[in-house]
């Protein structure tokens, strides 16, 4: 129960938050898989053997492109009013057709790839640098800020993460940036107990003694002797992460607190779609198609990472655990 | 064991505490004057003072806490700022349209996700695993607010077969209203029967790998007789964990799936309330959620023990 949140946003959220325990491995695991090359280079060459990993990969690519040149390769601008084509089915003129004001929700969908994936990798760096910090300090140090930290996280993880993320978000104000900043803190107990987990079994091997002997400082011990180890696991969540943290996201975007409008996003997109169902059944179909493309090349991009790091995983646990 | 049970409950203070510190402090920090809210922008300066004092909105933030913690342990939740309900009877009417849709949905998926994780298991990598599994991901993947839609865009808006919201007349008997619940449910349930699942396949190759396992088959057991008795019984136990915590989670409300389809659970009255700004109703729900969230992880603890008699609540924490 260790790895990622059980359970998510809710059932529903199942979506975010899913299960697949991301095991802290034992010193004797780590070992096994660095035995088997644990170089950048050796995991991209696992991961693109894989088939899964190979088309999360090659579907993620395509995202990236598309989010960085939509620009160029979107047939209008996202914001682009055409009053008398509301809420038009797809054609030649607007393939994936217009929403209420007419607007190319084809542009719209290949704008708003670029928040998501911002929104995705923002918060997973934002709770991987938090998690990190403070479950190293928690794991290596013990004491009195292990045991407020890991309470502070326990608190947190009583909270559905949805409505976690909706009470950060009416404070700080609906938006963007604060639905990143919400979703980041729900992430951020997961990784902190992940480091926390690989610091305790790290503490106490002779290298770390060995260091502390020669005195280097509980800092440099911490950043250069401990976190090393725990760097695949941290990997590996971020990876996890980063689709559910699109998802909520979405949520959020969805409900009103997230992306606003006039910003093209997936969310606000099927919020507004939601009004015209009966209209233009065409208006809800495609950001929701967007957004669930993102999230499985996504989700086999992290299968596949996770058995690449740890190519041991295979045999013993079956692939996508 | 009766030692156990009260050092779990006594153990759960200092997190309630926190919690509530919490809900209460997200609540102060929000922006936006409640009493503003609730007058309008019409009211003068004496009547939103008087209405503040009213509210007890004057006295000092940390007096403030304590007075709605001791009002919280006597179970005085307030009254609603919006419409002067009790904010006990609100909750007790949003609470049991999230009850009845979680059961429903949660009885739904345990049966459906269950039996395909374990077949996904048996068969690994062969074609049934396969599809289980590519299927997984996808319900794992779709967003909850974008099937609810397309559900209604099929059955509401094409074959007219079902209502697209709302839960019917309260009057009405009970079977009269069930359609309501359908597309809810449905919704609900299939990226939950995802989770449940996948994690079932997970357990299941686990301990289908394990010694025991090769000594009952090759002492005969016939196949099912291992992978029911053998395998699921010990596979249970993360899974049981994993019911749990998803089953706590949905009691605290589909706050999508009842947007998409303006059902009135607890969920919709928490993301209602926080438009409105309306605190009081905000705080007893929330407090309610992570009530029933860390009860549920009580129960799961003990169930251990039923499950697996080596586990001993006694040394186990």
């Amino acid at each position: 129960m260790e790895g990622r949140r059980p359970g998510g946003t809710e059932a529903e959220g199942g979506t975010f938050g899913v299960s697949a325990a991301v095991s802290v491995p034992t010193p004797l695991e780590r070992r096994d898989w660095q035995a088997g090359g644990s170089g950048v280079g050796a995991v991209a060459a696992r991961l693109l053997r894989d088939r899964r990993g190979a088309l999360g990969t090659a579907v993620l690519v395509v995202l990236i492109v598309v989010a960085v040149f939509s620009p160029q390769l979107s047939p209008y601008d996202p914001n682009e009013i055409h009053l008398r084509d509301q809420l038009a089915g797809p054609s030649a003129a607007y393939w994936f057709g217009t929403d209420e004001v007419g607007r190319d929700i084809l542009s719209r969908v290949m704008y708003s790839a670029r928040p998501a994936l911002e929104a995705g990798l923002l918060t997973i760096v934002l709770a991987a640098i938090v998690g990190a910090l403070t479950g190293l300090v928690a794991g290596y140090r013990a004491g009195w800020f292990d045991l407020l930290i890991m309470r502070l996280w326990d608190t947190l993880l009583a909270f559905p993460a949805i409505f976690l993320a909706i009470g950060i978000v009416t404070v700080l104000g609906p938006g963007w940036l604060n639905a990143v900043l919400a979703i980041a803190v729900l992430n951020m107990p997961v990784f902190s107990r992940l480091v926390r987990a690989s610091a305790l079994a790290t503490r106490n091997r002779d290298f770390v003694t060995a260091s502390r002997a020669i005195g280097c400082s509980d800092w440099r011990i911490m950043l250069s002797h401990v976190f090393p180890s725990c760097l695949a696991p941290l990997v590996v969540q971020m990876a996890i992460a980063a689709p559910e943290a699109i998802l909520v996201e979405a949520s959020l975007s969805f409900l009103g607190l997230g992306s606003q409008p006039p910003d093209p996003s997936w969310g606000n997109m099927l919020g507004g779609a939601q009004g015209y169902l009966f209209r233009s059944p065409s208006y809800a179909l495609f950001p929701g198609l967007a957004i669930t493309l993102v999230v499985v090349a996504m989700n086999s991009f992290a299968d596949g990472l996770q058995d690449a790091i740890d190519p041991h995983r295979v045999r013993g646990r079956g692939k996508a655990a | 064991m009766l030692t156990y049970l009260l050092r779990r409950w006594l153990a759960l203070l200092p997190t309630l505490l926190l919690a509530s510190v919490l809900i209460f402090a997200i609540i102060q920090l929000s922006p936006g004057d409640p009493v503003r809210m609730k007058l309008g922008t019409e009211a003068t300066a004496e009547e939103v003072a008087l209405e503040r004092e009213r509210l007890g909105l004057e006295k000092p933030v940390p007096l403030r806490y304590l007075i709605w913690l001791s009002d919280l342990t006597r179970l005085d939740l307030g009254r609603s700022q919006v419409n002067n309900r009790l904010v006990t009877t609100l909750v007790a009417e949003h609470f049991p349209n999230t009850l009845r849709l979680s059961i429903i949905a949660f009885c739904l998926a345990v049966m459906i996700g269950l039996p395909l994780g374990c077949l996904a298991a048996v068969r690994q990598d062969a074609r049934p695993d396969t599809v289980i599994t590519s299927l997984n991901s996808l319900g794992l993947a779709v967003p909850a607010f974008w099937l609810g839609l397309l559900l209604i865009l099929v059955f509401s808006v094409t074959l007219h077969w079902l209502p697209p919201s709302g839960v019917g007349d309260p009057n009405n008997p009970w079977y009269l209203n069930l359609p309501y619940l359908v597309m809810p449910v449905a919704t609900i349930a299939v990226s939950n029967l995802s989770v449940f699942s996948r994690f079932v396949r997970s357990a299941m190759i686990d301990v289908l790998g394990a010694d025991y396992i090769r000594t009952a088959r090759a002492k005969g057991v016939p196949e099912p007789g291992v992978v029911g008795r053998h395998a699921l019984r010990n596979a249970l136990i993360p899974v049981v964990t994993v019911l749990g915590i998803q089953f706590s989670r949905l009691l605290g409300g589909a706050v999508v799936t009842e947007a998409v389809f303006a059902y009135p659970g607890l969920g919709r009255l928490v993301v209602t309330s926080i438009l409105n700004r309306d605190y009081p109703v905000v705080q007893g729900a929330l407090m309610l959620v992570v009530v029933i969230f860390l009860v549920t992880s009580i129960i799961i603890d003990l169930s251990y023990a039923y499950l697996d008699p080596r586990i001993h609540p006694h040394g186990a924490t």
